[in-house]
C-alpha cells in the first residue's frame, strides 16, 4: 500500500537553513546537507529545500548546494525558490534535484507548468500555493504571502493540475507558524477535487496534527519545518505514532 | 569493479552515479560500445518518455548493443520499461528482453492517483537482487505505466492492481522503482546487483 509521506522542509538563505514564522523573523538553523541526512536517517520520506533569497547572484550558491545534496542523500528531494523559467528547472534538475516547486512564477505565468511538464514530465513539477482564508473564501498570495491576488485556491489548483502539475503543495497562511494544526477542511476539499497528490503545509505543532492532516485532510503527504528543526517532533517517533493511529507510513 | 551507466537522452543518470559512489564504486557514464561491452556491470537508468527515448536508442545503435550484453544489466524505471516488448506510452516497441507489454494505470476510483508516486512495499521478491529480503520493504516509485505480472516478475507491488516491481531473465535485471532514491533498502538492492 502506498505510504503517506512525511516531508521536512528546509528554508535556505545563503546556503544555510532558516525558518520563518508566519513568513517573517528568520532564525538560523544549521547546515542543509547535514540536516537533510539526519532527517533521512530518522525516516523522512522526501526533503524540500527552498531557496528563500533566490536573488540572481545567489543562484550559484544554491545550485552548488543542490549538487551536494544529490551526492550525499539517498531519498528524493524537491527544490524551490527563484524558478522563473524552464532554464532554471533544467539547471536544478541537472544539479540532481528530483522535483522542482514553482509558486509565484506559475501564478504569474501558468504556461510555465505546461512547459515543465512537457519537457521533464509531470512528476518533476510541484505547484506550491500559498493561500489565506478570507471573507471571500480561500485566496492565493504571491511572493511568500506578501502580495494578494484575486485568484481562488481551488480554481487555481484545478488549473495547475490540468496544465500538468504532478503534485500540489498547499500552505495555509492562516495556519503557518501558529502550530495549531493544518487547514484540514480546505485540504480535504483539495484532495477530493484533484486527480494528483496533495501535500499539506503550514500549522504542524504536534503529532496529532499530522494524523489529522492524513485522516481528516486526506493529504498524501505532510510537510513541516520548525517542529523538526527545533527537535520538538522526532520523525521516527512521529511515524510510530501515525502507524499506531492507522496511518500507513514507511517504517524502518 | 568496472560499472558502466548507459548514457542516452534520459534524465536521472547522475542520481544513479551518486548512489554508486556512495557505495564506493566509481561508475563510468558512457555511450561508447567498447566501454559498455567491456564493463563488469551495466546500468540502464531512465526518466523520460518511452517513444522518444526508444527512437534515440535506435538511432545510436544502443538498442542492439544492450540486447547483446552478457554481463549483468540493471534497467531502472523507464530503463526497465524499454527492456519490455512494447509500451503503451507512445505505442512503441521496446527491446523485447522481457516478454511483457507496458500498460498505463487505469484509475478505478478517485483515490487512485496517477502517477503512482511515493513509497510502496515489495512482495513476492525472488532472485539475487532481493537476497536477504523479507517481504514488505518500502521502495520509491514514480511512474504512470507498469508491467503486468508475468513469468519474469521478480517482485510485486500493489497499486490499483498488483504489478511487476522488478523483472529478471538471464543476465537482465530490472526495477520499476528507483533503488538510487530508496534509502538503505535501495542500497541493499544495488549492493546485491554489484555482488552478482
Amino acid at each position: 500500500m502506498l505510504a503517506k509521506r512525511i516531508i521536512p522542509c528546509l528554508d535556505i538563505k545563503d546556503g544555510q537553513t532558516v525558518k520563518g514564522t508566519n513568513f517573517v523573523n528568520l532564525r538560523e538553523a544549521g547546515d542543509p546537507v547535514e540536516l537533510g541526512r539526519f532527517y533521512s536517517q530518522e525516516g523522512a520520506d522526501e526533503l524540500v529545500f527552498l531557496d528563500i533569497t533566490a536573488s540572481h547572484e545567489k543562484r550559484k550558491t544554491f545550485t552548488e548546494l543542490v549538487e551536494r545534496v544529490a551526492a550525499n542523500i539517498n531519498i528524493p528531494f524537491t527544490v524551490g525558490g527563484g524558478i522563473h523559467e524552464l532554464s532554471d528547472v533544467e539547471r536544478l534538475l541537472q544539479a540532481g534535484a528530483d522535483k522542482v516547486s514553482v509558486n509565484s512564477s506559475a501564478l504569474r505565468n501558468p504556461q510555465l507548468i505546461d512547459e515543465i511538464a512537457s519537457h521533464f514530465g509531470s512528476q518533476v513539477c510541484v505547484v506550491a500555493i500559498d493561500a489565506k482564508e478570507t471573507p471571500d473564501g480561500w485566496k492565493c498570495y504571491l511572493n511568500g504571502g506578501r502580495i494578494e491576488t484575486g485568484r481562488g485556491l481551488f480554481e487555481w489548483a484545478h488549473e495547475a493540475a490540468d496544465r500538468g502539475a504532478g503534485e500540489i503543495l498547499f500552505t495555509s497562511m492562516n495556519h503557518d507558524g501558529v502550530k495549531t494544526g493544518y487547514a484540514n477542511e480546505a485540504l480535504a476539499k483539495l484532495a477530493d477535487a484533484l486527480p494528483i497528490p496533495v501535500i499539506a503545509s503550514g500549522g504542524a505543532g504536534a503529532m496529532e496534527h499530522f494524523r489529522d492532516a492524513f485522516l481528516i485532510g486526506k493529504a498524501d503527504a505532510a510537510l513541516a519545518a520548525s517542529v523538526f528543526h527545533f527537535g520538538e517532533i522526532n520523525i521516527s517517533k512521529l511515524k510510530q505514532y501515525l502507524c499506531a493511529h492507522n496511518v500507513n507510513v514507511r517504517l524502518r | 569493479m568496472n560499472v558502466a551507466i548507459v548514457k542516452y537522452n534520459a534524465g536521472n543518470l547522475y542520481s544513479v552515479s551518486h548512489a554508486l559512489k556512495r557505495l564506493g564504486v566509481e561508475p563510468c557514464i558512457t555511450a561508447n560500445p567498447q566501454t559498455l561491452l567491456a564493463a563488469d556491470k551495466v546500468i540502464f537508468p531512465g526518466v523520460g518518455e518511452a517513444a522518444n527515448t526508444m527512437r534515440h536508442l535506435q538511432q545510436t545503435g544502443l538498442d542492439k548493443l544492450i540486447c547483446s550484453l552478457r554481463q549483468p544489466l540493471l534497467g531502472i524505471c523507464l530503463g526497465m520499461q524499454l527492456l519490455c516488448k512494447h509500451s503503451e506510452e507512445g505505442d512503441v516497441d521496446g527491446l523485447g528482453i522481457f516478454d511483457v507489454n507496458i500498460l498505463r494505470f487505469q484509475p478505478r476510483n478517485h483515490d487512485d492517483k496517477v502517477p503512482h508516486m511515493g513509497w510502496n512495499t515489495l512482495s513476492h521478491t525472488q532472485g539475487e537482487l532481493f537476497k536477504g529480503f523479507t517481504d514488505e520493504e518500502f521502495v520509491y516509485f514514480v511512474h504512470s505505466y507498469y508491467a503486468p505480472i508475468c513469468p519474469d516478475t521478480a517482485a510485486q507491488t500493489d497499486y490499483i492492481l498488483p504489478f511487476s516491481a522488478a523483472l529478471q531473465k538471464d543476465n537482465f535485471y530490472a526495477t520499476q522503482f528507483h533503488p538510487e532514491k530508496s534509502g538503505s533498502v535501495g542500497e541493499r538492492i544495488l549492493r546485491n546487483f554489484l555482488a552478482l
